[in-house]
């Protein structure tokens, strides 16, 4: 990953270029990514939507250094060389059950060694925002699911990265706890106003939460399409799928799923013949 | 955590907006945890009493099973001379030393084992080749090579001891679930902080596990080791009051060994609730 140190305030923030990943299988290589190519600006709250195996998830773990590109450029403005350059908030159980929610919350300032002091601010700080004060001293198998969710999305936060990426955060809980993180992560968000990318496989959510949202094809993964949200700020769940507009663009990025989700499902029933 | 301080914390819970989370409720387990502490205590007190009534109503042959209020005259007459401490201080230094010299090295590789699959291929063929040989059958072997002295005792022990501790390491941090790697990768940690943050943390409870099974397998082999090849010991006391159909003593020193075995384990149960905090209902 390549970051130049000049800044770049207002600018592109993330960069990718040509990115390809491609599986080995016993059927030879399948491309899960091909040649894609996208730019977010700085601050923006980017969600991708895609079939069930587009290789979204891929292209998450390839943005956060988890996996390698097979081909292509990828760059990630870096405003503040102290800073790490992503943090995660994953999609399944990825709270460390060793660990108390305030420890956990406190991992990623820890592994880069801040100072105790600042560490525990930033970790009080969060935890009000989330709620989770109450709860600090607690282990995860004290708390539900949609809390737990929250201690991952306060360690990714906490840990005050360039850029945050998520990987479906909100995709196991249930409706109710679904609507207040998305009001919680909004509020959180707003604040601090740095660059997301978020993927899901929800519309409501992506158009929801997003300042643009990005469509994916099936198989192999290219970008089809870059629809803006101009919906109004500070959001409210509520307030947005009440409005016309929200409808409108739900229809609009439906459309351009809609190929491409029955094109992924023409292809898994081939295969099961 | 008192039924007072839970009972607070749950209502604390519901009565304030955050309805709909849900924290697992401390009161009824803590209630059922003090159940079974006290079941696990008197069961074994209740065994007694049975076999107490089936001697004196003569369903039991004193010969072979000298009724426990016998055995327990026994005991006071041992423990008054001091004798049996004795007995038991040498057995339980031989355990131990034995334990510490398997199960270290036992930890070591296992943990290596697990962390780096390279070590895991390389050395995994011969555990499996080994692990199946029953240790007493090498006792002679061992005693050959290292004589009568307790150097002999310790090193069938940590034999012992080596396997379940190495398998139980191993298989610990195997069991870690894929994405707690990812985590510290993401946020920065290096291998030293990775392996002290998530492997040795998420492995613990089956090394604790390894540890139980291991120091059952320690007092096993102490006994077995002391039944040939000692002048001291608990293995020995028995093996001896056999030789002379003292059949008191040996019960004495079967009881010994047994309670010996079970205090251990409570032991080992409370150090693994105070090391493994976050695993309800603790380690077995």
């Amino acid at each position: 990953m390549e970051h130049p140190p000049a800044a770049n305030p207002g600018g592109t923030k993330i960069l990718i270029e040509g990115l390809s990943r491609i599986f080995p299988s016993r059927q030879g290589p399948v491309a899960a990514l091909q040649d894609v190519q996208l730019s977010i600006d700085d601050g923006q709250f980017c969600c991708i939507v895609g079939p069930s195996g587009c290789g979204k998830t891929t292209l998450l773990r390839i943005l956060a250094g988890l996996e390698e590109p097979t081909a292509g450029r990828l760059a990630v403005y870096q405003a503040d060389s102290a800073k790490p350059l992503n943090s995660m908030v994953f999609q399944e159980q990825s709270v460390f059950p060793w660990m108390t929610v305030k420890d956990n919350i406190a991992y990623g300032l820890r592994m880069r060694r801040v100072d105790k002091r600042s560490r525990r601010e930033l970790v009080e700080y969060y935890l009000r925002k989330t709620n989770l004060t109450r709860f600090a001293r607690m282990f995860p198998y004290q708390l539900s699911g949609g809390m737990k969710q929250r201690v991952s999305v306060a360690r990714a936060f906490a840990n005050d990265p360039e850029i945050l990426l998520m990987d479906e955060p909100f995709a196991n809980l249930d409706e109710q706890n679904k609507i207040l993180l998305q009001e919680e992560l909004l509020r959180i968000w707003e604040e601090s106003r740095k660059t997301v990318v978020f993927i899901t496989h929800s519309i409501d959510e992506a158009i929801m939460l997003g300042d643009q949202v990005v469509v994916m094809t099936a198989h192999p993964g290219r970008i089809k399409a870059n629809v803006p949200v101009d919906l109004p700020r500070p959001r409210q769940v509520y307030q947005i799928k009440a409005s016309p507009e929200f409808g409108k663009l739900v229809a609009h990025v439906w459309t351009l799923l809609r190929d491409e989700v029955l094109r992924a499902k023409e292809e898994e029933e081939a295969q099961a013949r | 955590m008192s039924t007072q301080r839970a009972l607070t914390e749950r209502q604390a819970v519901s009565a304030d907006g955050v309805s709909g989370w849900i924290i697992a409720a401390p009161a009824h387990r803590t209630a059922s945890q003090t159940a079974e502490r006290l079941v696990s205590l008197f069961s074994p007190i209740l065994l007694l009493l049975l076999w107490e009534a089936l001697v004196r109503l003569g369903f039991l042959n004193a010969n072979f099973f000298p009724a426990p209020t016998g055995v327990v005259g026994t005991l006071w007459r041992l423990l008054s001379s001091g004798e049996l401490f004795g007995h038991v201080g040498i057995s339980l230094q031989r355990s131990l030393i034995g334990f510490v010299l398997g199960s270290l090295p036992g930890l070591v590789l296992g943990l290596s084992m697990g962390l780096f699959p390279l070590a895991r291929a390389a050395i995994w063929p011969m555990i499996g080749a080994l692990y199946p040989i029953p240790k007493i059958a090498i006792l002679p072997l061992v005693m050959l090579i290292f004589g009568l002295e307790e150097s002999s005792k310790w090193v069938i022990i940590a034999i012992g001891v080596f396997f379940p501790m190495l398998i139980n390491s191993m298989a610990g941090v195997l069991a870690i679930e894929k994405v707690y790697h990812d985590v510290g990768r993401n946020f920065g940690a290096n291998r030293l902080t990775r392996f002290l943050t998530i492997a040795l943390p998420g492995a613990l409870p089956l090394v604790l596990t390894g540890a139980r099974l291991a120091w059952g397998v320690a007092l096993l082999l102490v006994v077995a080791a002391e039944f040939v090849a000692a002048k001291s010991g608990l293995g020995y006391f028995i093996w001896h009051s056999w030789q002379i159909f003292s059949v008191e003593e040996m019960y004495v020193g079967i009881i010994t060994i047994s309670v010996i075995g079970y205090l251990s384990f409570l032991l080992l149960d409370e150090l693994g609730r105070l090391l493994v905090p976050w695993k309800p209902g603790g380690v077995s």
